[in-house]
């Protein structure tokens, strides 16, 4: 291992990038979910590995190929993106993991290799967007794993999952020209792509408007991948229509990576202050993300099929992270980290519950639910257990995000935001609400149910998240920790 | 660890643990109710030891684990939570017994879940009772309500479920929106939410923000029902009646005044309290619930609804109390709490009874019920004596400190709501039992009581209220720990 040691960074995006040609070559979809499966391991290990050379020996700076920066592509890793990769890496486990039983129930048995060698890309991509030092490189890896997100879409069973996909397509592909763009006008002042040293010359050149427009170009662009209302349209729809265990990964993963790339290039790679001082910038991100949470939440309660329910309430909870982001302090991005790290936990098992759902009745909708809670007694309660983490209620995950949310606007005596945070949560429970009414309460008494309960193999991967969740709800001090150490790593860059 | 401090562990788990053997033995009612009576026995017994500890001036107390920084769930015996917690776990012995007669008698569905949530309410109220910091107590504040919502709901008709939506949305809004947020703002302020003698709070900080704080804290605590966020109780009311009389007269809504109380004494403390300004506004808005209420209670005929009306004015007379901001006050609002405590519950054990004979939930119907239900409506009369506040019963106790209280205020304003509420109470209770004895109009004068084991709960109970007259002393010297009798 000593020798593979300085590798690291190299061996996240080789490993999953040379195994995806594999899976067209073996096309058995036991055999390409073997593959994935212990690709997606060796990869988290990776990833944790990173994450302890990070907090032993500081930030990892990795020339690809040996060519220094700024004439190379480096991968830099410091606290804030080992974090990430670690949250991307292992969920991608227990998605890979979950879609062993649960992709066979959706597609047929020679498109099973595709999904899995287009899951690999894109997990390949939003490594690459995690860990990559380089501007460009992020667009690289961004397409990487757009284009492969858009394929996987396109696997739903629903007719209607092409045009979810082909609106994504055309939405993430406006997105990554707004970044492009944007990049490319910061290449045009400072002639180069390498954040640390975009960083470093940044400074020099504010005064020049041209800044401003890229900041511009790159917040629409991000924004988009990320899904922050109102750039969001693409989201319901593709996650509503993909196949359930890509729902879980995707709902896990890759709004998450857009969010961290957007926080390092708004927070660390623009002067520091630049983001907070130009209070417009600061205040339509505050705005768009409380518009978010309120929006997205309430047309959440208004759907009545849970997969797109629980999709508008992924827009909303990107809201918060906004939130926090836009507070601009090290409080306030440590809470949208954390709640990085919490949400995609609650959200992924969440996904992988209504998955049950659809295995055990073939349907997702809110009827499909009735008298659930007594013929689905796990499935049930591990989509109540995240909803209630959704709203925010204590040994949740979701409790501990909102502390730290609410600590953050109150540092900046901005009691107004912290009162409408914890009113967001009651607009939260209104839609959870909806599905605990369903759920346990609508019951016919005339006929009688059977216990019909999801496969074994469904529900494992489903409830270690959600205890997970839990475990996380009542002990956050190595969560809180990290997501600390992230933010500092977030402000701390350009030094 | 200590025996008191193991103790202490113990009486929240053991409740906990009950759920065990009472869903194990859901197909023998026999086995789980004496599980649940074992339960009950047990979590007395050790909460007595934990009183017999405190009672020698040592407060155990253990911290669990420590989520995030200066945030740990801990707990600690001390006098106030220590009254709250004798009260909630001896009552619950029983309602217990109750329970057996009544959820047989009125033949209820689903007997083991009611036995079980029931069951882990209580841990909730014994968890927020010993709790030692804010933190500890709003996490079993909020635990209570969701695993009361279950009981109130369980009945499972549309009305139970309208019933339990608004218990649900009142209760969670208020405690997200205004406790906790009271709550963060409180870590925010002083770094940690410790429970501390004479307050956390001190001079460098802003009169204003306090003076929020207080108000978010008084309403924000739902469970205090303090007008306009009261309409949860008599919503909740469609619970079967052993809810209604110990989580609804007792535990839950005890656990919103005492968190009030808790707040304001180890929080603010009573020499802060008192320089702030908004406790008189608060006062003010207790005041007008009692009077309120009081109204609204005379004009309900259903028996259960007048009760749980008077129960909103009953805990207001708690918040009246704490908000005097003097050591009178709080001592009568801590003893209000035990004695309105046992009062209430013998009505509601009484409602139960009477549903249960004669299946009569309106007040108009149960004239010259008394001839046949001799025990029960003689019971219904030492409850209501104890409610109004008269010998001998232990509410003139409580009534007594209230006064006091408020005289210190010189707010006469206040001292005729207390004495006007008192008096309307006893003319929407006591003309209850007068009519009772009154000639049927059926003429039926064959006795015809409730099964024995609720005939037992219910002489226990109202027998309790009469020997607190006796022996109020336990519950003053408690109280007067907590705050300084020295200023009189």
């Amino acid at each position: 291992m000593n020798a593979l040691t300085p590798h690291l960074s190299a061996l996240q995006i080789i490993l999953p990038l040379l195994a995806a040609p594999l899976c067209t070559i073996f096309r058995l979809p036991r055999v390409t979910w073997g593959i994935a499966m212990v690709v997606g391991v060796l990869c988290s290990f990776n990833a944790i590995a990173i994450l302890e050379q990070v907090q032993s020996s500081g930030t990892i700076i990795y020339a690809l190929g040996g060519w220094a920066a700024p004439w190379g592509i480096e991968y830099r890793i410091d606290d804030a993106n080992a974090f990430v990769l670690v949250i991307i890496s292992v969920i991608n486990v227990f998605g890979i993991l979950y879609a062993r039983t649960s992709i066979p129930a959706e597609l047929s048995e020679d498109r099973i290799s595709w999904l899995y060698t287009a899951w690999l890309l894109c997990f390949t991509g939003l490594c690459g967007i995690t860990i990559s030092g380089d501007v460009f490189n992020v667009f690289v890896f961004l397409e990487i794993s757009s284009l492969s997100t858009y394929v996987l879409v396109s696997f739903g069973t629903d007719k209607r999952a092409l045009t979810a996909a082909l609106r994504y397509l055309i939405v993430g592909t406006v997105a990554a020209t707004f970044y492009v763009i944007g990049i490319g006008l910061l290449y045009a002042l400072t002639g180069t792509l390498n954040m640390a040293d975009l960083a470093q010359r940044l400074p020099e050149v504010t005064a020049h408007r041209t800044v401003l427009v890229a900041f511009g170009f790159i917040t629409v662009g991000l924004s988009i991948k990320m899904a922050l209302f109102p750039f969001h349209t693409w989201l319901p729809n593709a996650y509503a229509f993909a196949p359930n265990a890509v729902t879980a990964f995707l709902a896990g993963t890759a709004t998450k990576a857009a969010i961290y790339v957007f926080m390092r290039l708004v927070l660390t790679i623009f002067p520091a202050g630049f983001f907070a001082n130009s209070t417009i910038a600061y205040l339509i991100i505050l705005a768009v993300g409380i518009l978010g949470a309120f929006v997205a939440s309430t047309i959440a309660f208004f759907r009545q099929d849970l997969k797109q329910m629980f999709a508008w309430s992924s827009i909303g909870q990107i809201g918060y992270m906004a939130i926090g982001l836009g507070l601009a302090t090290s409080a306030g991005v440590a809470a949208s980290f954390l709640h990085l790290f919490n949400h995609a936990l609650m959200k992924t098992a969440v996904f992988m519950a209504i998955g049950c759902l659809f295995v055990a009745t073939g349907s997702t909708t809110l009827n499909s639910l009735k008298n659930a809670g007594k013929r689905m007694p796990w499935t049930s309660a591990a989509i109540l257990i995240g909803g209630l983490s959704l709203i925010g209620i204590p040994f949740t995950t979701g409790f501990v995000s909102k502390w730290y949310l609410v600590t953050a606007a109150l540092e900046l005596d901005m009691w107004w935001l912290a009162a409408l945070v914890l009113a967001g949560s009651l607009v939260t429970a209104a839609y959870v609400w909806k599905f605990v009414e369903t759920a346990y309460f609508r019951t016919d008494s005339n006929t009688t149910y059977t216990r019909s309960e999801a496969p074994l193999s469904l529900l494992i991967p489903t409830w270690i998240l959600v205890i997970a969740n839990i475990y996380f709800g009542i002990n956050a001090q190595f969560t809180g920790t990290q997501a600390l150490r992230a933010a500092n790593a977030i402000f701390g860059f350009s030094s | 660890m200590s025996i008191a401090q193991y103790a202490l562990l113990l009486s929240i788990l053991v409740p906990l643990g009950a759920t065990g053997p009472i869903s194990l033995f859901s197909r023998n009612p026999n086995l789980r109710e004496t599980a649940t009576i074992a339960a009950s026995v047990i979590t007395f017994t050790l909460v007595a030891v934990v009183y017999y500890s405190v009672k020698h001036g040592i407060e155990p107390q253990l911290t669990l684990i420590e989520p995030f920084a200066g945030v740990s769930i801990a707990f600690r015996a001390e006098p106030l939570g220590m009254l709250f917690a004798l009260m909630a776990s001896f009552l619950w012995i029983v309602t217990s017994i109750y329970s057996i007669g009544y959820m047989r008698g009125h033949h209820e569905q689903n007997q083991t879940r009611f036995f079980i949530f029931f069951a882990v309410a209580i841990s909730c109220t014994l968890g927020a009772a010993f709790a030692a910091n804010g933190f500890t107590l709003f996490l079993f504040y909020e635990a209570l309500t969701l695993s009361t919502f279950p009981l109130v709901t369980h009945k499972g008709d549309d009305k139970a479920k309208k019933a339990g939506r608004i218990y649900l949305f009142i209760l969670l809004g208020t405690s997200v929106g205004f406790f906790l947020f009271a709550l963060i703002w409180t870590w925010h302020l002083t770094g940690h939410l410790d429970f501390r003698a004479g307050g956390v709070f001190d001079s460098s900080h802003s009169r204003t923000v306090l003076n929020v704080l207080l108000v978010l804290y008084a309403f924000g605590i739902g469970k205090a029902a303090l007008m306009p966020f009261h309409r949860w109780l008599p919503t909740a009311m469609v619970a079967p009646t052993p809810v209604s009389a110990l989580l609804h007269a007792v535990a839950v809504v005890k656990t919103g005044v005492f968190a009030i109380l808790k707040i304001c004494v180890y929080f603010f403390g009573v020499d802060l309290l008192a320089s702030l300004g908004t406790h008189y506004f608060l006062a003010y808005v207790a005041a007008f619930t009692i009077i309120a209420t009081a109204i609204i209670a005379l004009r309900k005929d259903n028996l259960k609804a007048r009760l749980a009306y008077s129960t909103i004015g009953q805990l207001s007379y708690i918040v009246l109390g704490t908000m005097t901001a003097n050591a009178w006050g709080i001592v009568g609002g801590g003893m209000h709490m035990l004695m309105h405590g046992f009062g209430k519950i013998t009505l509601f054990f009484c409602a139960g009874a009477i549903l249960v004979a004669t299946h009569k939930t309106e007040i108009s119907q149960m004239r010259g019920i008394g001839r046949r239900m001799p025990v029960t409506m003689t019971a219904f009369l030492i409850g209501s004596i104890s409610i109004v506040g008269a010998p001998p019963t232990g509410g003139l106790w409580s009534k007594w400190y209230l006064l006091l209280g408020i005289v210190d205020t010189h707010e006469w304003l206040l001292l005729c709501a207390l004495i006007l509420g008192s008096l309307l109470s006893a003319i929407y209770l006591l003309p209850i039992v007068v009519q009772a004895f009154y000639p049927a109009t059926d003429n039926t004068t064959e006795v015809n009581e409730a099964p024995l084991t609720m005939r037992i709960a219910l002489l226990t109970c109202s027998a309790g209220c009469i020997v607190l007259f006796a022996v109020p002393d336990f519950a003053y010297e408690l109280m007067s720990n907590i705050v300084d009798l020295g200023q009189h």
